[in-house]
């Protein structure tokens, strides 16, 4: 079965061919030089992005795969959640292209494709023995744990109550003048610092306060109060940022904050639910220090640990095709969307 | 009106206290630096209208819709050029929609914004846990008069 899969929910243009669940071909275009003057995703910048960059790169991934447009058995497509202006792009040419090949038309939401990610490779993905599985879900949109019992079978067991991690990761970046993405500068600028200089709050650690979320407030995760604390700290302290010793502390310690509240979280639900894997996915699952401490985690608790390769962390369309397959190789069939969905929930296979 | 918050559970109460005053359907538009509390403001304000799940920055996708014992959409314009990007967004349709819509950055579309609109600046008191909230007049109009 060969799949052509199409992905634009945000500021990555993507395209990728899989032939029966193995990837053949993944190319990204990324947009960030176009938005990085403005700190963040632009809409309307995103959008005509995907409109000019979109066809050539869907041209790319059929060569790369060395596959024809005839060849192709079905496309998948995102069709959410994500901004409604990007997403419409992807969605529009991908029933163009299924209406005029003639071939079945499938969406899959974007964090589906996140999850099924982790058992991508230039191999068909093999599934079995992972479940059931935990999966720590973080993105610069998201941070969520999702435990699935076997494939198609999502249940939220937590999430962010604010910002989600990437996007504490990119605010911080913001006021401390390092650019964007946040993610990856601070990585880099982090590096060699003491994560232990400054004491950052991990977010809901203070029992106090109501709680009215039907979630475990020991599984949801909070970032609002760290950004906070960043801009107090450096209020409070401006020769933190003048001294580059000093700053690169104080960065370690945000990162350390962030990927540290994310481990004890998967911890914790490793402890409360019966897992024989666990696995982070999206794109703050490229972050190293977060990468170091699942490894840690791993090792402590003896439950094997599933990470996508670097390529298949940040947005891409081969998770997208990759989902897609395993969805129909496991006898789901494909669903036609008849629009696409910025608010789209994740559901269960057999809705339920 | 206005009110003093001394903890994020003080903000809660604050937006239920708000929301017990407010007339619906309602544009509420907030004003307030990042830190001042705008975020926890929306999450009490969807509480008292009956949204069950936590209410997310909506930085990523612009516009959040919950379901409460009325329609809640939270809306976020910081990443928006100008207002004819928010039209495209269909963002008229959200103000009409009924229910609850809250907007943060609304300056950039503030020309879309319904006459009836209440807003509310969050400020930094004191202390660093302490907010000052209060409804006032729409600031944007007074800006749009001096620019003038």
């Amino acid at each position: 079965m060969i799949l052509l899969g199409i992905e634009t929910s945000c500021d990555e243009t993507a395209a990728a061919v899989l032939v029966d669940g193995a990837v053949r071909s993944n190319i990204i275009y990324s947009q960030i030089a176009q938005h990085a003057p403005y700190g963040g995703v632009v809409p309307e910048i995103a959008s005509r992005d995907h409109v000019r960059k979109l066809p050539g790169i869907i041209r790319e991934a059929m060569q790369g795969a060395g596959s024809s447009f005839e060849q192709l058995d079905g496309i998948a497509v995102t069709y959410g959640p994500g901004l409604s202006s990007s997403l419409l792009i992807g969605y529009s040419a991908a029933r163009a292209l299924s209406q005029r090949l003639g071939i079945p038309l499938t969406g899959v939401h974007h964090h589906e494709g996140h999850i099924y990610s982790v058992f991508l490779s230039e191999k068909p993905p093999v599934l079995d023995g992972a479940f059931p599985m935990m999966v720590l879900l973080v993105s610069g949109g998201d941070t969520k744990l999702v435990y699935m019992k076997a494939p198609g079978c999502y249940e939220i067991i937590g999430q962010t109550i604010d910002d989600a991690a990437g996007e504490a990761l990119d605010k911080g970046a913001m006021l401390l003048g390092l650019g964007y993405p946040g993610g990856p500068v601070i990585q880099k600028t982090a590096e060699g610092g003491n994560p232990r200089a400054v004491r950052f709050p991990r977010g809901l650690d203070n029992p106090g306060g109501e709680w009215k979320y039907t979630f475990d407030r020991k599984l949801c995760f909070s970032f609002s109060g760290l950004k906070t604390a960043l801009l107090y700290h450096v209020q409070h302290h401006p020769e933190s940022l003048k001294d580059e010793t000093a700053k690169r502390n104080l960065i370690a310690s945000y990162q350390e904050a962030v990927a540290d509240a994310l481990a004890v979280r998967i911890e914790r639900a490793l402890e409360l639910y019966d897992c024989v894997s666990f696995a982070c996915a999206g794109g703050v699952s490229l972050n190293k220090v977060l990468r170091e401490k699942l490894g840690k985690l791993s090792e402590k608790c003896g439950v094997p640990l599933k990470l996508s390769s670097p390529k298949l962390c940040t947005d891409n369309a081969a998770m997208v095709a990759g989902a897609a397959f395993i969805r129909q190789s496991l006898g789901h069939p494909f669903i036609l969307p008849d629009d696409v969905n910025p608010n789209l929930r994740l559901e269960n296979w057999d809705n339920t | 009106m206005q009110w003093i918050s001394n903890s994020p559970s003080d903000t809660w109460k604050i937006a239920a206290d708000f929301f017990r005053r407010l007339e619906i359907p309602a544009v509420v538009a907030l004003h307030g630096d990042l830190g001042a509390g705008k975020t926890c403001f929306t999450q009490g304000l969807a509480q008292a209208a009956g949204v069950r799940e936590p209410v997310c920055s909506p930085t990523y996708t612009i516009i959040s819709e919950y379901r409460g014992t009325v329609p809640f959409h939270h809306i976020d314009l910081y990443r928006l050029g100008g207002p004819e990007e928010a039209f495209d967004l269909g963002l008229d349709e959200y103000l009409e929609a009924g229910g609850i819509t809250v907007i943060e950055w609304a300056e950039r579309a503030a020309e879309l914004l319904p006459l009836s609109t209440v807003h509310i600046r969050l400020d930094r008191g004191e202390d660093d846990d302490q907010r000052m909230i209060c409804i006032v007049e729409n600031p944007l109009e007074k800006k749009m008069k001096d620019e003038r």
